[in-house]
């Protein structure tokens, strides 16, 4: 199996905490990423709301890109880039006359795509051995809700990895680090999503809701997997706290960023400086906390 | 050979496009047809004198009839020429009508395919020949699968009538989802109460032997002559010894090893337990996967306190055979458990509705056996997780069934009428209740149905919300239920004290195992197939084994217990006489030329071939060859098209003929 990279353009831009501590986990499992050459964008957001046929070609040139490129898996760990990469896929696959269209847009045959894969599958696929031995901190003490957003687990019967309303592969993988994953309500609820620029008043009532279910369930911190739920939750959250002031400050961390806390990297390095929501002061506490214990 | 065409212009049905009186001129010139005819009504009584005189006048010795299809009059043609001296397999039938008149409606085209049909049967039956009947004798005594109420209406029918009836049950008691109701619509009478007499009536009859706690092993044989293997599973009690007492139930020290199924998973049982107190037999059985004395050889509080010395930790499976003539499957369903995905199931589940997570989120099941008197709250409302009246009921109907991307795309029929109730015996209950049920259309088709839901609506005050639910979530000790009401156009949240899923019917899980071991067609939910969905909804495409009840799908208890009553009176029928008749369209080997491959064993889907050999006089095996049971033959056909030496004919289609029927054809194009 010979996995491409697909960072889409939140890795290098608004979630480069997530890019820096995906890469910091993986250099410690000694795995590189090989990014896709000449990858463009999924189309994510806007595309799909414009044109189908733009929403459909945009993916397929970055699916047939890999497989060109000899790649039989594709690793995008951004939650929107997986899912739209994941349904063009299909498409393509099942639908003869819109695979033509796309060949004839793009100007080349397309070849059988790559497997799709999210962050979710990305670990589990790795050996829990291989993770359970880099752990150096043991985050014990810490209460963490396990937010797989809208797209993580979707398509349902498309997305075979967990239960699409009630998964528990991330918890699976917190458990990892010693830190106790909590039962909540709201792990597959709408964060607002893309309303994020147009309507951030939907995005603050629909976020607020999930942190507050999350805090009522002690819940100490929110992991994510998907950088637009991060900066919904997370860049939102001080415009929240400032319409409603009952919210209860939390911090939104990456799976990745957790898992790298656990295995001894720099906090910095893991970009949790980066935050809106400082991570850090809440995280020391409760590690003396538990130090003292 | 003197061959008569006979062609039938079906009033107007086939004389409209078809030229009847040009088709039979026609026919008139093929080799060897001595007669032809056409008339407007061949299978009216003029019409069947017509051919009995043409048949003595020119001596015919086959006939071919273009009419109807032969599922409609072929019988009554062959009945005509047999009372002339005609072998009734020397009568073919040219389908004029259905694949002809009906579906053409150039009248000069039609005419020519209608002559061209009656060439094909004309060249045939030169080539058939005279077949009998088979005759097959009859064991009369009946098979009955299950003990649910289907089982039980069934099984009293034929033993009434003076025949023998073997039951078998796989739990403990019989009884089956019936025996856990409450009250039952749309009389709400005690479901109980109008049961346990008749499951006390199975456990008396003199005519009924009955066999819990066993499974159905294996099934040889045809219709009238089954020999059936029944596993009897060890129940660890001598049955013959015990009297019921119940002592050892209230002394057994494992009282919470096991969830009661019969309440169920809502209270637990005992490691020796029976699943109710009316349950028939009154003889307990002993789990052996929780039992202390099964775990570490120690305990045997149950066999001190026994005064009947018949408790048998030592006792094994026995192994029955029983001669059956007809068998009736009521095997019954299961409620689909909403759970998460499971493991081994299309199914998607519904994860978001809770259920298994949030205790107070439960099934129709379960919420009868709330509302049973003889359930765990001893009728009284009052939710599982904290013993608490619910003073908000939500109940969600189409969880799982009419559900194309997530459940079973049908409908669970009996869920429209079963809600209704759980409403109204709630609110009957709990006065200053609110209930909300969430519905998609209410089916309320059926005898004072739509009266008894309009009951739950105008009299008891229940809300019905015409949408879906979207979530269930806790939230400070309440159900959050979210949904839409699409009449109004509005989400809607309500919440909840308790939700009530209408979970869908589902077949039995060993449903598609059994239907293998009697050969018997299942679909792709596992429900078990009738031979005709409206003409044959009793019958299976195996002569002699019958369905009742919702092993066929999801059915009322009205539409079980007419359904079983006919399944007897299917069984009565066969033991209506001594000698089974059947139609001789059977393979029969050439045991001259078979190689004994068995390709044909392999293929048959009735089991119909067995082995024979063949041995010389000092009794030397010289070859084995196919032989056909033609008491199982059911005449598909499946064995000559795979057979390499073209060793294995189906009579009456043999090769020959149907060779003959493709050369005519090709013929006339």
């Amino acid at each position: 199996m010979k996995t491409a990279y697909f960072p889409g353009c939140s890795m290098a831009g608004t979630s480069r905490e997530f890019s820096s501590s995906l890469k910091e986990v993986l250099a410690l499992l000694n795995i590189e990423l090989n990014e896709i050459d000449d990858w463009s964008c999924c189309g994510a957001s806007s595309a799909h709301v414009t044109s189908h046929l733009l929403a459909t070609a945009l993916p397929a040139r970055n699916l047939n890109l890999a497989s060109q490129q000899g790649y039989d898996e594709i690793f995008a760990p951004c939650a929107a880039c997986y899912s739209r990469l994941l349904m063009v896929s299909r498409e393509v696959n099942n639908n003869k006359k819109m695979a033509a269209k796309v060949e004839d847009v793009l100007g080349e045959k397309l070849l059988p795509t790559p497997n799709v894969v999210n962050l979710l599958e990305y670990f589990t696929q790795i050996d829990k051995e291989k993770l359970a031995q880099l752990k150096k901190i043991d985050l014990s003490g810490l209460n963490v809700a396990c937010y797989y957003g809208c797209l993580l687990v979707r398509p349902n019967g498309i997305n075979e990895l967990d239960d699409s309303e009630q998964p528990a592969s991330m918890e699976a993988l917190v458990s990892i680090t010693g830190a106790k994953p909590v039962d909540w309500n709201f792990k597959t609820e709408c964060c607002g999503a893309a309303h994020s620029i147009p309507h951030t008043n939907i995005v603050e009532i629909l976020s607020k809701k999930i942190i507050d279910d999350a805090v009522a369930h002690k819940a100490d911190i929110i992991v994510v997997g998907c950088p637009m739920c991060h900066s919904n939750l997370d860049m939102r959250q001080r415009k929240i706290k400032k319409d409603y002031p009952d919210t209860k400050e939390t911090p939104i961390l990456y799976l990745t960023e957790l898992l790298g806390l656990s295995f001894g990297i720099d906090y910095n390095k893991l970009g949790l400086n980066l935050h809106y929501i400082d991570p850090i002061k809440l995280i020391e506490k409760r590690l003396e906390k538990e130090a003292v214990k | 050979m003197k061959i008569g065409v006979f062609v039938c212009e079906c009033g107007e049905n086939i004389g409209r496009t078809v030229d009847c009186k040009k088709v039979a001129e026609i026919a008139s010139h093929y080799p060897g047809v001595a007669y032809s005819v056409d008339y407007k009504y061949m299978c009216s009584d003029p019409g069947q004198n017509l051919i009995k005189k043409a048949i003595e006048d020119y001596k015919l010795d086959a006939v071919v009839v273009g009419s109807c299809s032969p599922h409609m009059h072929e019988k009554t043609f062959r009945k005509v020429c047999s009372s002339m001296g005609i072998n009734p397999y020397l009568v073919e039938i040219a389908n004029l009508r259905e694949h002809c008149s009906w579906i053409h409606d150039n009248i000069a085209e039609a005419t020519d395919k209608a002559a061209d049909l009656i060439r094909l049967l004309v060249e045939k039956v030169k080539y058939n020949e005279p077949l009998f009947p088979i005759h097959v004798p009859v064991t009369k005594q009946a098979l009955v699968i299950g003990g649910g109420i289907s089982g039980i209406q069934a099984a009293l029918d034929i033993a009434n009538a003076g025949f023998k009836v073997v039951m078998v049950e796989k739990e403990p008691s019989i009884g089956g989802h019936m025996s856990q109701l409450s009250e039952t619509f749309p009389t709400l009478d005690c479901s109980q109460c109008i049961l346990t007499p008749r499951m006390v009536e199975v456990y008396q009859h003199p005519n009924i032997k009955l066999l819990t706690y066993s499974e159905i092993e294996n099934v040889e044989g045809f219709i009238g002559n089954f020999k059936v293997t029944i596993r009897k599973k060890a129940r660890s009690i001598k049955e013959d010894l015990c009297n019921g007492c119940g002592m050892c139930i209230q002394k057994c020290p494992n009282k919470k090893t096991a969830k009661s199924d019969f309440d169920e998973g809502l209270t637990t049982r005992t490691a020796i337990y029976v699943p109710f107190p009316q349950a028939v037999p009154n003889i307990p059985v002993i789990d052996r996967t929780v039992c202390t004395y099964y775990k570490n050889g120690k305990c045997k509080i149950c066999v001190k306190v026994c005064g009947r010395d018949a408790i048998d930790f030592e006792q094994e499976d026995t192994i029955l055979t029983e001669e059956i003539g007809a068998i009736i499957v009521a095997t019954g369903y299961k409620l689909y458990t909403i759970d998460k995905k499971p493991a081994d199931s299309p199914i998607q589940g519904y994860g978001e509705y809770g259920y298994g997570q949030y205790k107070d989120v439960i099934s129709g099941l379960q919420f009868e056996r709330i509302a049973s008197a003889s359930g765990p709250t001893a009728g009284e409302m009052k939710r599982p997780s904290d013993g608490k009246e619910p003073k908000k009921i939500v109940f969600i109907q189409c969880v799982g069934s009419r559900d194309e991307s997530k459940g079973f795309s049908y409908c669970s029929k009996i869920c429209c009428m079963y809600t209704a109730k759980h409403a109204m015996l709630y609110k009957h209950k709990v006065h200053d209740g609110e209930a909300y049920v969430f519905y998609m259309d209410i089916r309320a088709g059926g005898k004072n149905y739509d009266e008894f839901v309009r009951r739950a609506i105008e009299e008891d005050g229940v809300n019905y919300i015409r949408g879906r639910v979207s979530r269930i979530y806790e939230e400070n000790g309440k159900y959050i239920v979210k949904g839409e009401d699409t009449l109004a156009g509005l989400p809607v949240q309500i919440d909840a004290d308790m939700v009530v899923l209408a979970t869908a019917m589902v077949a039995q899980p060993e449903s598609p195992k059994l239907a293998q071991i009697l050969s018997i067609p299942y679909d792709k939910y596992g429900f078990l197939a009738e031979l005709h969905p409206k003409l044959h909804p009793i019958e299976t495409s195996t002569g002699g084994i019958f369905l009742a009840g919702s092993a066929n799908s999801p059915k009322d208890i009205p539409e079980c217990v007419a359904m079983a009553s006919a399944a007897a009176a299917k069984t009565l029928v066969l033991f209506g006489s001594d000698m089974l008749e059947r139609e001789p369209i059977v393979a029969k080997v050439d045991e001259s030329t078979c190689i004994g491959c068995l390709y044909c064993k392999k293929v048959c889907p009735y089991n119909a071939i067995e082995i024979k050999e063949i041995r010389n006089r000092n009794g030397e095996l010289i070859k084995t060859v196919a032989y056909v049971n033609t008491g199982l033959c059911q005449g598909c056909g499946t064995c000559n098209a795979t057979c390499p030496s073209k060793s294995v004919q189906l009579l009456g289609f043999r090769d020959d003929q149907i060779f003959a029927q493709l050369c005519a054809f090709a013929d006339t194009i």
